[in-house]
């Protein structure tokens, strides 16, 4: 996408609200189990990010990465599927919240280990491009991840092989209850520069300032530049986890959790558009959700004696483990 | 006959398969000049893309691999030193080896992490001496310890072909090796071969330690008659050539350079016990439980398994019972 589509922008970030909202209700009604991370707050980010690539760009997600696959183009229908654990879903029930993928467009996966998505989307995006394909990457990760090695090892791998990743990460001020002050030396932006690389901090609540910076960058990445940085500042909503429903961890002032709520990037979009345009966004994004949770819960649950289907690309099969 | 060293069977199954197919990548540190004299002439023949000098980014290199796999590259990932896969554990087996299923079969992981020179070689000590297969079988992603340069060539061309993760060992103890080898062939992975055939007891042995056995069984030959089984691959494991050969000898030994606690040997036993009924209890040869290599030569000898020990090991089963 070139120019800005302010109801676009809207749609995905709705999109992503509402989706995360109705998941809610399913873990509490039991249809999801194991619970999820929620991206209340941040959809600003995956949206504005997403709205600049490309249908053919490679993304992998994190573990808070259902807007991530959302704004990348998955079927929100077979997302949540997925989540619910049917043989419907993205990856036929074996992936649930944290490892959604669709690599028909693009999504390489979100990826539950903190840190661990760059260094694979880098070596993906270097292989097509080997092959002559002319795309580039981005890689979502919270603040959490600048301090694993592997992410930071691959910020140089990129950097030093000129290979155009854009590294996003979600600065949201916490690593589960861990704030960013007692965790951080130096900057984020500071990493990346380390490298070479060419950083950007964004308000991440505005998915307009998202998407123009991630635009610039891409379109640096595509003439022939390295990989980026943007630092995207945002606020979680709500728990790390739902877990976090039920056990009130107290790590975060009230202030605080107002302030940060009263920057809402659904907010901030919606009031780009007319309020008839809008009702009518919403009236169909209502519409998507409602289809997607009946085709969720009438996915059939997985054979358990398929268990082990796809353990092995090359076929083999597994021993099991009884008798 | 021409004769082929093991070290060369590498090289040349990196070099043929990188003709045959242009996927086909190989990474990692100072290869580009050979410094494990593995990768010798490669960059010449295809390029400094496709023969990658990586910096000492381990766990980056490993996953850029898997990435690059899921793009539709085959890469060969060589390590260094076989401590390394300590370090690349995590990347190999919760991310290459655990995809596939992940995604619903959205994906193949192809990968190969060659590790020319695992186990000992006299003088490295601690942190360069292990021989850690037994993890790789124990998580499931396949592993391959070939023992001769006939199998070094056939059983790395083939894992470069697998549509998973495969691990290949290159034990320091067989990488001198030659022998003569008319036409190098893929071999088959998972699948074992009886090295010498015998009636009284089955010995089961693991890379360069095949070579022992096979010396311990020309030492015994007047006294019992030793079947050698060579499995190749450790996972997946030929189970029922095994069990063919000990269900004839009714005996079982196991020679395993890893550590005896939860080691491949244990497993060896286990499933036999499970499929077979023996004529007497089996033994197994292994480095103790927790070994680290000393330093100093005699004390690195004192905890491989020995050929006295196997010796002894199998004079003791041919007693019991
Ligand atoms: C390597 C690793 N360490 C720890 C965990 C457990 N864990 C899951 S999410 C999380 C916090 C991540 O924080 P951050 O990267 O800031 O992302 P956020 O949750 O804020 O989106 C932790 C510690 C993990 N999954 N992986």
């Amino acid at each position: 996408m070139t120019g800005p589509d302010p109801a676009a922008l809207y749609r995905t970030v709705r999109l992503i609200r509402r989706f995360e909202e109705r998941a809610i209700e399913l873990v509490d009604a039991g249809e999801i189990v194991g619970g999820i991370h929620p991206y209340l707050g941040q959809e600003g980010i995956a949206a504005g990010v997403c709205a600049a690539l490309e249908a053919g760009d490679l993304v992998t997600g994190t573990h808070r990465g259902h807007g991530h696959v959302l704004a990348k183009g998955a079927d929100p229908a077979r997302m949540l599927a997925e989540l619910c654990g049917r043989v419907t879903g993205l990856n036929r029930g074996r992936g649930g919240s944290m490892h959604a993928a669709d690599f028909g467009v693009g999504v390489l996966g979100a990826n539950a280990i903190v840190g661990a998505a760059g260094a694979i989307l880098t070596g993906a995006v270097w292989e097509r491009r080997r092959r002559g394909a002319d795309l580039v990457g981005a890689t979502f990760f919270g603040d959490g991840a600048v301090n694993e090695g592997m992410l930071l090892e691959a910020f140089n791998l990129a950097a030093l092989w000129r290979v155009p990743v854009l590294f996003v990460c979600e600065n949201n001020g916490y690593a589960t209850t861990m704030p960013v002050a007692g965790a951080v030396a130096g900057t984020i932006a500071g990493r990346a520069e380390a490298f070479g690389m060419p950083a950007t901090a964004v308000d991440g609540q505005d998915p307009e300032t998202v998407r123009e910076a991630a635009a610039a960058a891409v379109a640096r990445m595509r003439a022939g530049g390295g990989p980026e940085l943007i630092e995207a500042h945002t606020y979680r909503f709500d728990a790390h986890h739902t877990f976090e429903h039920r056990v009130r961890l107290d790590y975060r002032p009230p202030q605080e959790v107002a302030d940060g709520r009263s920057r809402d990037p659904v907010e901030i979009a919606g009031a780009r558009l007319d309020p008839a345009a809008r009702a009518e966004i919403d009236a169909s994004v209502e519409a998507v959700l409602a289809a997607a949770v009946d085709f969720a819960l009438a996915g059939p649950h997985p054979d358990p004696a398929t268990a082990l289907d796809h353990l092995y690309a090359s076929g083999l099969t597994a021993r099991t483990g009884g008798g | 006959m021409p004769r082929l060293s093991y070290r060369r069977a590498l090289t040349r199954a990196l070099a043929d398969e990188m003709t045959r197919d242009e996927s086909v990548v190989v990474l990692g540190e100072d290869i580009r000049v050979a410094a494990a004299n593995v990768t010798t002439g490669l960059v010449k023949k295809f390029g400094p893309e496709r023969v990658r000098d990586t910096p000492l980014s381990e766990q980056a290199f490993t996953s850029f691999a898997t990435g690059a796999a899921l793009a539709g590259a085959r890469p060969v990932v060589e390590f260094q030193i076989p401590s390394l896969l300590f370090l690349v554990f995590e990347q190999i087996v919760n991310h290459a080896h655990k995809f596939p299923l992940m995604t619903g079969g959205q994906c193949a992981v192809p990968v190969t992490y060659l590790v020319p020179g695992s186990g000992s070689r006299t003088g490295w000590a601690g942190q360069h001496s292990d021989h850690p297969y037994a993890l790789f079988a124990h998580a499931g992603v396949t592993t391959v310890v070939p023992a001769t340069p006939a199998d070094a060539y056939g059983l790395l061309v083939s894992a470069i072909r697998c549509d998973d993760p495969v691990v290949v060992f290159a034990p320091a103890g067989a990488l001198e090796l030659r022998e003569d080898v008319t036409e190098p062939a893929p071999v088959p992975l998972g699948r074992g071969v009886v090295r010498r055939a015998g009636d009284d007891v089955t010995v089961v042995a693991v890379g360069h330690l095949v070579h022992d056995a096979l010396a311990v069984a020309d030492e015994l030959a007047g006294q019992a008659s030793v079947e050698v089984f060579d499995p190749r691959t450790l996972y997946p494991f030929d189970w029922d050539g095994l069990v063919g050969s000990v269900s004839r000898t009714g005996r079982l030994v196991v020679v395993d350079d890893g550590n005896r606690s939860c080691g491949i040997a244990g497993e060896i036993i286990a499933t036999v016990v499970e499929r077979v009924r023996l004529a007497a209890p089996p033994r197994r040869v292994t480095r103790p439980d927790g070994a680290v290599l000393p330093f100093a030569p005699a004390l690195d000898r004192a905890v491989q398994p020995g050929r006295d020990q196997l010796t002894a090991a199998i004079q003791l089963t041919l007693k019991d019972g």
